[in-house]
């Protein structure tokens, strides 16, 4: 049965840190500083190594340019990807934290309906630290907010639910579209509070979006890897969404949960749609190859960690999707690069999570 | 757009009726349904006579109709909440709407009143998106659309088949949960529609459904009747039985299945406490049914729902029957049933469905 949470969410201030990529400024850190001020930032700085990004004053934060990338990783820096956001999967590498809350710097504070201001962060906070349901859809959503439980017909064994990995949010005004969709409707805001947190079912793939996640990195860190983005490379806006492929992949064999819904941010920056279709345009056509692959990908059950998980998918990208284009040749290399990058920075808690005797239904 | 394009005609609403004066349920409902043909089954164990208003364009079937109609058959039963199911045998439309007679229409979080009936058929009549999920929800909705990283050749979505509702007030939920809870009111209205994923398996209320009659009619039906089936909801699994057959057919023929809106209000009644005296047959039956919907794999050869059903009841037959006797009489009745598709149910279901 769910239990309604009648204790606060908890802080976690000292189990998450905040990952922020930037090229621009942190003027937005602002708005989010009664949110935020607790926790400690790791911004990663893409770009020109040599310009000075100012953090207001108050916030207990770690800086990494691409020279400190270069410094810390060495030859393995090549997996980090360079003018992309993507860049900031090397926040998750650094962080020693169980939890990682990633948000893009064009992103405020949104209100919900009634015109309160919404603490995504306590929200991102209490999906991970609530069970997943990806067994079996609960028609009135996540079973185990207030005022919800579990329908009709539910399975009794099924309500203990499982750990959640990732949990995504969403966003009002400026909604995550792609180039062609941006181009047609470039008008179109999302003004539509849907008031859910759900769990995507088992076997479901869907476009993660990096604007907005938590993730529990002890878990699923090193499935996180966002890919090789930017310069020097045939494709941008793609990087959360190979992330959140194979990280679905990963969860699903190893019987975690992923949510996504609630909450929402303010987006407030539409990017240039013709810039954007410029980088989008190989991974639209590509998209058509990379989804069977996704969908079909089966794990052996001797992957047993996620870095084992993460290991096979890149021999199998390899094999199946280096047909396509050389670049998912380089993109496996950089997958393997990035596990060992991986273990190197965190050598003790290396195998992330194994599971005691766990029976996958 | 679609919307427009649907006739009235094309839709009937079925209403099982298990409480004998439907006035203020009929008057409640009368904005939303007064333009549409109704038909009103009445529960056979009901008694007293029929009370309905005026104004409204419908039929009425009774036990004696059912008889007539069905003749006696030891498989199935169309008492209690099943009654209703006749309705949707009988019925000459390509859309059905059926609701619970204990539900009167919701209002929006703006005080709106929800047409129920509009919501579904607007499900019904936009694509389905099962194969990759919209993290904003249904795409053809006002103001949503794909969002990046969406397939394109994915966004032509497939036919919906199953249009699932929800329910403010008393939600469905079974009767432990309610029986532990009682103070539990569902007050929070979501405001979306979204497509059940493929080989997700879920729970089909019938309290609120609305449904593509000539794609699915046949995958519909009185199939799992508990030996203590009452009058109250948490006292049936008819309809979640059904629903995952239904799921399971719409997930074989390329179908989709959406769930969210359209909300009703669902009004107060029964006793969990009592309900729990009975045996849980029901909660402990759901432990055997859905590993095997999980589990179940339709032949290619299946394209139509009666194929499909037909298939089913044969599986049910081999691997759930040993396990107990009410699977057993699962499985006739879901064979009786498509025999009397057949005869009854005007041909148009067999409509075939293009392999995805």
């Amino acid at each position: 049965m769910a239990q309604p949470s009648a204790k606060p969410t908890p802080l976690l201030k000292d189990e998450l840190d905040i990952v922020i990529p930037t090229i621009r400024n942190l003027d937005f850190l602002e708005m989010w500083r009664p949110f935020f001020e607790p926790y400690h930032l790791i911004i990663v700085q893409d770009g020109d190594p040599s310009k000075i990004i100012k953090v207001p004053d108050g916030f207990d934060y770690e800086l990494y340019n691409r020279n400190d990338i270069n410094r810390i990783l060495g030859p393995k820096a090549s997996c980090i990807s360079f003018k992309d956001s993507a860049c900031r999967c090397f926040g998750y590498m650094v962080s020693k934290k169980k939890y990682i809350f990633t948000i893009d710097d064009d992103c405020f504070v949104a209100k919900d309906p009634s015109g309160k201001e919404i603490n995504a962060l306590e929200q991102h906070i209490t999906n991970l630290l609530s069970p997943s349901t990806p067994f079996f859809f609960n028609t009135l959503y996540d079973p185990y907010r207030d005022g919800a439980d579990f329908v009709r017909g539910y399975p009794f064994s099924l309500r203990e639910g499982v750990p959640t990995a990732v949990s995504h949010g969403l966003w009002l005004n400026i909604p995550d579209y792609d180039a062609p969709t941006q181009l047609v409707k470039p008008l179109e805001r999302n003004t539509r509070y849907v008031d859910a947190v759900l769990t995507i079912p088992k076997g479901t793939l869907f476009p993660m979006c990096g604007m907005n996640l938590a993730f529990d990195r002890e878990l699923i860190g090193p499935a996180m890897y966002f890919g090789l983005m930017g310069d020097g490379q045939p494709i941008g806006r793609y990087d959360d969404m190979w992330a959140g492929w194979c990280m679905k992949v990963i969860c699903d064999h190893l019987g975690w949960g992923v949510k996504t819904g609630l909450p929402y941010i303010w987006h407030s920056k539409a990017s240039n749609p013709f810039v954007n279709l410029k980088k989008e345009y190989k991974g639209i056509y590509w998209q058509e190859e990379l989804i069977p692959f996704f969908q079909s990908a089966i794990l052996p059950k001797e992957c047993t960690t996620v870095q084992k998980c993460y290991l096979e998918l890149s021999k199998q990208v390899k094999a199946k999707l280096g047909k396509v284009d050389p670049y998912f040749l380089k993109l496996a290399d950089a997958m393997v690069t990035w596990i060992e990058a991986w273990d190197e920075l965190n050598p003790s808690g290396g195998d992330s999570t194994k599971l005691p005797n766990s029976t996958t239904k | 757009m679609s919307q427009a394009s649907i006739k009235d005609i094309e839709i009937d609403i079925v209403i099982g009726a298990l409480h004998s004066d439907l006035t203020s349920f009929m008057n409640e409902w009368r904005p939303v349904f007064s333009r549409f043909h109704l038909i009103i089954v009445k529960d056979p164990n009901l008694k007293e006579e029929l009370q309905i208003p005026e104004g409204f364009n419908l039929d009425i079937f009774t036990k004696s109709d059912i008889d007539q109609v069905v003749g006696t058959s030891a498989a199935l039963h169309f008492s209690g909440y099943s009654c209703r199911y006749f309705g949707y045998l009988i019925s000459r439309k390509k859309y059905v709407i059926s609701i619970d007679d204990d539900c009167i229409p919701a209002r929006d979080n703006k005080g709106v009143l929800v047409d129920a009936v509009a919501q579904h058929i607007s499900n019904l009549t936009t694509p389905a998106t099962p194969f990759f999920f919209n993290t904003l929800y249904d795409p053809y909705r006002k103001g949503a659309d794909f969002v990046r990283g969406y397939p394109f050749s994915l966004r032509s979505g497939v036919t919906c088949a199953l249009s699932c509702g929800l329910w403010l007030n008393l939600a469905d939920h079974d009767a432990p949960t309610q029986a532990l809870k009682p103070m539990l009111r569902n007050s929070r209205y979501v405001d979306a529609v979204m497509t059940v994923p493929a080989r997700a398996l879920m729970p089909v209320s019938g309290i609120n459904i609305g449904f593509d009659r000539e794609v699915v009619g046949p995958a519909l039906f009185p199939g799992l009747r508990l030996a203590g089936e009452g009058k109250v909801r948490w006292e049936t699994v008819e309809d979640i039985w059904c629903g995952m057959c239904v799921k399971v057919v719409c997930d074989h023929l390329g179908l989709g299945v959406k769930s969210g809106l359209p909300y009703v209000w669902r009004k107060e009644g029964g006793d969990p406490i009592e309900s729990l005296r009975k045996e849980w047959e029901g909660v402990k039956l759901m432990e055997e049914v859905v590993p095997f919907f999980q589990s179940v794999r339709l032949p290619r050869s299946a394209v139509t729902a009666e194929e499909c059903v037909v298939e089913m009841a044969a599986t049910v037959k081999e691997r759930l029957g040993p396990l107990d006797p009410v699977f057993a009489r699962a499985a006739e009745a879901m064979v009786e049933w498509v025999k009397l598709w057949k005869i009854l149910g005007a041909g148009s279901s067999s409509t075939r469905v293009q392999e995805t």
